[in-house]
């Protein structure tokens, strides 16, 4: 199984992306430049968090149009997996490969912090090795995840099942307190329609050992080894 | 020539930035402002042609690139000669 991790001018989660697949799922793994025009033959690509491009203009928005980006879309159009993490979700929403938008914080404060998540939906290539409505702990770090959509797609999201994962209390109370960010529905991660594309706010990478604090994000890593070594032996 | 692109949130996105500038505005005693929303403002230069040709342009560029029209509107002004 292979991973690739997509890297552009300003990305800075794209390491510990890496080391995770590398080291702790022992996985191989190969970076990919933004300037490449093709993909390597890999399994699954993570586009991993920073601020690509600086963040000029809008979160995620000159990313969309860098070289690899066609590539990455064809191999989203193709049912491969994709897991955006905290730009890599800007990214794919300004792709369109995502619906919605990631607006500034309500507080307006860049937010680092550990926040709890209840694993909404776990019949996903992400989330099959959570338990059904899990309370899982995972570090945010943004300033603009605060998650807006039209009406019609947030009905569309929910009555889909794309909604992975939303902020909630310690015991999965789900209340404003709660949401760091002002995120509409508490939403911190969806899926696309056909449910292969994955952008979500919360950093996995950054509690997948228990050195870091945690294990909550290896779930997610299990979960998408699992599906595909699952899809492969079919 | 020269355009100016404004690119302004939507009616009914949240502006927190915005909301923040009027408390502060009502701090300093301007009690009758009622609303702020803040926008970008863009300075183009291109090279001359038809105005209806560079209408297009900015429009299809503004739409692609300068606003993401799930949050924004854009506002397009242009400027012959110069």
């Amino acid at each position: 199984m292979k991973f690739g991790v997509v890297v552009f001018p300003g990305s800075n989660c794209d390491a510990d992306c890496f080391y995770t697949a590398e080291k702790v799922l022992r996985e191989e793994v190969e970076y990919i430049w933004h300037q490449n025009n093709h993909l390597p033959a890999v399994d699954a690509l993570i586009i991993p968090g920073g601020f690509s491009y600086g963040d000029y203009l809008r979160c995620g928005a000159v990313a969309r149009f860098s070289n690899i980006m066609p590539e990455i879309v064809k191999f989203a159009e193709n049912g491969r997996l994709v897991l955006g993490i905290c730009n890599g979700f800007q990214i794919l929403t300004e792709a369109k490969l995502l619906p919605g938008a990631l607006l500034r914080n309500d507080s307006l404060k860049f937010i680092c912090a550990d926040v709890y998540l209840k694993v909404e939906n776990n019949n996903s290539p992400f989330t099959n090795a959570y338990q059904p409505g899990e309370i899982i702990k995972m570090p945010v770090a943004h300033g603009e995840g605060n998650y807006f959509c039209d009406p019609e797609t947030l009905a569309g999201l929910k009555n889909e099942g794309r909604i992975l994962f939303t902020y909630c209390g310690p015991e999965g109370e789900s209340a404003a307190e709660y949401n760091p960010n002002g995120s509409l529905a508490n939403i911190a991660g969806i899926v696309n329609k056909q449910g292969n594309v994955l952008g979500m706010m919360p950093h996995p990478e950054r509690c997948a050992e228990t050195i870091l604090g945690g294990t909550d994000g290896l779930t997610l890593f299990n979960s998408i080894c699992g599906w595909l070594r699952k899809a492969d032996s079919k | 020539m020269k355009a100016n692109v404004y690119v302004t949130l939507k009616a009914g996105v949240l502006d927190p930035q915005g909301e923040t500038v009027k408390r502060s505005l009502h701090l300093m005693g301007n009690d009758d402002i009622e609303e702020v929303r803040i926008g970008k403002f863009i300075q183009i230069k291109m090279r001359n042609q038809g105005l209806e040709q560079a209408r297009r342009q900015l429009e299809e560029i503004s739409d692609q690139l300068l606003a993401n029209p799930v949050i924004e509107d854009f506002r397009v002004e242009l400027a012959e000669g110069e």
